[in-house]
């Protein structure tokens, strides 16, 4: 198997301000489906492309944002080889035991330069709906909404990116397959665990531990249309788009959820292989990289966060 | 839209006119829009308009509103009780008059956002 250590996003847990209209927002418009409430009141939400038990968690919280986000790792043995990556890298690592969220099982956890805590999981039970796999049919349930397939990324800003690229690449082997170089250094960096062109990507920022956003894959620029005619039907508030983006070439919309989180929805991208190198962008063509069809950034890229 | 319209005052700037059931930033945005509202520093300041980001605070000095849930981490309960509220999350009961107090020095972001409990954010 090629793909080992971390194989990808599991989920990530999001502050929300008003806990029935988020499940409205995820469930309804985006396109998942509510797997479970928990006892202290979390919400567990996954698409029924998903086969793990979920991908997004909603808390209620009186500050939107987000608590953290968790990466699968390939076998149970990787959480233990990973802790001490950690620990030897000079970050403490704490454990949170299976069955604190339901269907899945331990964890471990820390927090990097940006501020942000970052957590791996190896096992996750399976839950309805997700993809049959004999004699599968395209999905067994109609899509809703936009149609989301699956939780794909987030891009979160915070301090000291640089601590975070050396984080990821030498702890938890991620490659960086594009970066944003200003003349005061680096500003931004998207970085993969597999072959997709981004798992995870940040934005140099003063305050530590923001969420710019998480992001969902759609189909293709057809689902995109169709999700911002969703977007305006129900009002939901805009950001930008559709349009692309050049860095990654996702073609996309962003819009905020009812608690102002940022969600993304974009369709396509490029295939990274681990062998290939850093694209890389500089403040000239910023502009385009970001948002291709503008060729600038809106005032809200760098300023409106969560 | 429908229903009773009221005036907003933003001042120093113009007048919109607001509905009870849209948010007052909305009402804003569609005077900005249509050349209503005179020297502002810069465009009016809209971020996320669903109370998570902070950036179109504004102070409301005269006339009532009700409020959706707005982010702690910009508004304290003690601002919203005092009139310092975010434009995307209240709708007008009345006239309103407000000015614009829009959270432009991110260090004092920063300030607070370092005061706020550890609680709330920290997970877990």
């Amino acid at each position: 198997m090629a793909m080992t250590g971390v194989l990808r996003p599991g989920f990530i847990q999001v502050r929300v301000l008003d806990m029935p209209a988020a499940v409205e927002h995820y469930t309804r418009r985006v396109g998942l489906h509510q797997v479970t409430e928990g006892a202290d009141g979390r919400v567990y939400l996954k698409s029924a492309e998903e086969f793990d038990h979920h991908s997004i968690i909603l808390r209620r919280a009186e500050q939107a944002g987000v608590d953290f986000i968790a990466f699968k790792v390939a076998a149970d043995s990787d959480l233990d080889s990973f802790e001490k990556r950690v620990k030897d890298y000079g970050y403490a690592v704490d454990h949170v035991a299976a069955g604190e969220q339901p269907g899945v099982g331990r964890r471990i956890g820390f927090t990097i330069a940006s501020g942000h805590r970052i957590e791996l999981f190896a096992q996750a039970e399976l839950s309805d709906p997700k993809p049959p796999i004999h004699n599968p049919d395209i999905w067994n349930l109609e899509p809703h909404g936009m149609a989301a397939r699956r939780f794909d990324h987030a891009l979160f800003y915070g301090p000291e990116i640089e601590k975070v690229l050396d984080f990821f690449t030498t702890v938890l082997d991620f490659k960086c397959a594009e970066r944003v170089d200003m003349p005061d250094g680096l500003l931004a960096i998207w970085l993969t665990a597999g072959m997709k062109a981004h798992d995870i990507a940040f934005v140099k920022h003063p305050e530590p531990g923001k969420l710019h956003h998480l992001s969902f894959d759609l189909e293709n620029w057809q689902a995109v249309g169709h999700a911002a005619d969703i977007i305006t039907r129900y009002d939901i508030s805009i950001d930008i788009g559709p349009t692309r983006h050049g860095i990654t070439r996702g073609q996309t919309i962003y819009f905020f959820d009812p608690s102002g989180n940022r969600n993304e929805v974009f369709a396509g991208g490029y295939t990274y292989y681990p062998d290939l190198p850093t694209r890389t962008w500089d403040e000239t063509q910023i502009g385009k990289g970001i948002f291709y069809y503008e060729r600038q950034l809106n005032p809200a890229f760098l300023s409106v966060v969560t | 839209m429908a229903g009773e319209k009221f005036t907003i005052t933003l001042e120093g700037h113009g007048l919109a006119s607001g509905f009870p059931h849209e948010r007052v930033l909305v009402a804003l945005e569609r005077a900005q829009g249509f050349g209503q509202l005179k020297d502002l520093p810069l465009k009016l300041p809209v971020g996320c308009r669903r109370g998570g980001c902070g950036v179109c605070r504004v102070r409301v000095t005269q006339g009532d509103f009700h409020a959706d849930p707005m982010s702690r981490a910009h508004v304290s309960a003690e601002e919203e009780a005092s009139g310092l509220v975010l434009a995307c999350c209240i709708y007008p009961r009345s006239a309103l008059s407000m000015r614009l107090e829009t959270p432009v020095v991110i260090k004092e972001k920063c300030r607070k956002a370092a005061q706020l409990s550890e609680e709330e954010t920290s997970w877990p």
